[in-house]
């Protein structure tokens, strides 16, 4: 286990194949939820949050998997895993941390089928990623979202004001925006730690 | 029961990309070529009316607080079915689709559907639903595969048409995706407008 190789991981997750703008994996609440900075800050977060804690606890329910040769179950089990996360963690924010609670709001829940968070904990085991491995991946995946969100909550914050034509109003430009975000972000392509 | 108004719905008005912008990763994600599209198409066709028929069935049975979470197993069940015939029998095509069948288990037009369809209303309809909702996702998904794939590479499902040097590369890669669907909703958008204008 070296250094380089979980930089090399969170450099990936974060710029070169961004989960938004690369991978196409989140989109739904991408579009859904950024009209504004501070709730997409939130969702960021909220994001951040789960998809570490999902990538960590489905890497044992992985290995219990393969032990049972149910490899077949995965998609069904680690749903099933998400969503009583998803819950659990609502709940225990709630009791212990209200502020944060409040904070996240309605993101919360919507977490559950956001298919970034489902996505990254396939992708750890499509790529043999071990358990250190996996949740830096989905810790950093979830920083990519972030990054995604809140740049494109920017613009489009600033969208309110501009006056595209008719039939463009609100989500399909909105969709271009994103289509000239992504343009920028293969700039990023070939990036690499050089040892 | 009225299928052709159900149809229309499904295809037109109530399209669940263009209107009820629904399904977007799939969408963007997967339609580089034709048969990619087909394929991810039909796969959520089957997925959608099995999942709303055995959702309806069981609407009166699957108490309410705990409704989402039965509905997930249902879809994930069905889901892992068609990952593993596509597997067995598709190869070339489950390789191409790769994580994005696995996904369709949180693809929101299925749970959406299961939701505001099938736990509403009976068997027959809930199917009819499924099938006219999966049309609609399947036409999106070819108008945006054969765009991207002739003008990204010159070829129409797989046949070469004009060399592929001379084709916008950019259409084939993420960029051209979120362009081709801002460009269709666009579309949708004017046609519906116009028509809710000429009807009136």
């Amino acid at each position: 286990m070296q250094i380089s190789t979980l930089l090399d991981i969170a450099l990936g997750a974060i710029l070169v194949n961004n989960f938004i703008f690369i991978q196409f994996l989140g989109i739904c609440p991408f579009m859904g939820v950024s009209k504004k900075m501070d709730t997409a800050t939130g969702m960021g977060f909220a994001v951040i949050f789960v998809m570490g804690l999902a990538s960590a606890i489905c890497y044992p329910v992985n290995v219990l998997l393969v032990k049972l040769n149910l490899e077949y179950m995965q998609t069904v089990a680690f749903i099933l895993v998400i969503a009583a996360l998803v819950q659990f963690v609502e709940m225990f924010l709630k009791k212990s941390i209200p502020s944060l609670y409040e904070a996240l709001g309605v993101y919360l829940p919507l977490i559950t089928t956001n298919c970034a968070v489902l996505g990254v904990v396939l992708l750890n085991v499509q790529n043999d990623y071990n358990f250190i491995e996996s949740v830096v991946y989905g810790i950093t995946g979830g920083v990519g979202f972030l990054l995604a969100i809140v740049l494109f909550a920017s613009i489009r914050e600033r969208l309110e004001f501009a006056e595209p034509p008719k039939s463009f109003e609100g989500f399909p430009i909105a969709l271009v925006t994103a289509g000239l975000m992504a343009l920028s972000f293969m700039g990023f392509s070939g990036l690499s730690i050089p040892w | 029961m009225n299928f052709g108004k159900q149809l229309k719905e499904g295809l037109l008005t109530q399209n669940p990309v263009l209107v009820q912008l629904l399904g977007m990763c799939s969408t963007l994600a997967i339609t580089t070529s034709i048969s990619n599209g087909i394929g991810m198409g039909v796969a959520v066709i089957i997925i959608l009316t099995l999942s709303n028929i055995f959702i309806s069935l069981l609407r009166k049975i699957i108490p309410n607080q705990v409704r989402i979470a039965a509905f997930i197993v249902v879809i994930a069940g069905f889901v892992t079915m068609v990952d593993l015939l596509l597997q067995a029998y598709f190869q070339d095509l489950a390789e191409s689709l790769g994580v994005f069948i696995p996904l369709i288990v949180v693809n929101c037009i299925i749970l959406g559907r299961a939701e505001s369809f099938a736990s509403k209303n009976g068997v027959l309809a809930s199917a009819v639903d499924g099938v006219c909702q999966g049309l609609g996702y399947t036409a999106v998904l070819l108008v945006m595969s054969a765009i991207r794939e002739f003008l990204g590479s010159g070829a129409l499902a797989g046949i070469q048409i004009f060399p592929a040097e001379y084709g916008a590369n950019m259409l084939v890669l993420p960029v051209g995706g979120f362009l081709v669907l801002g460009c269709l909703i666009a579309l949708m958008q004017w046609a519906l407008n116009k028509s809710g204008k000429g009807g009136k």
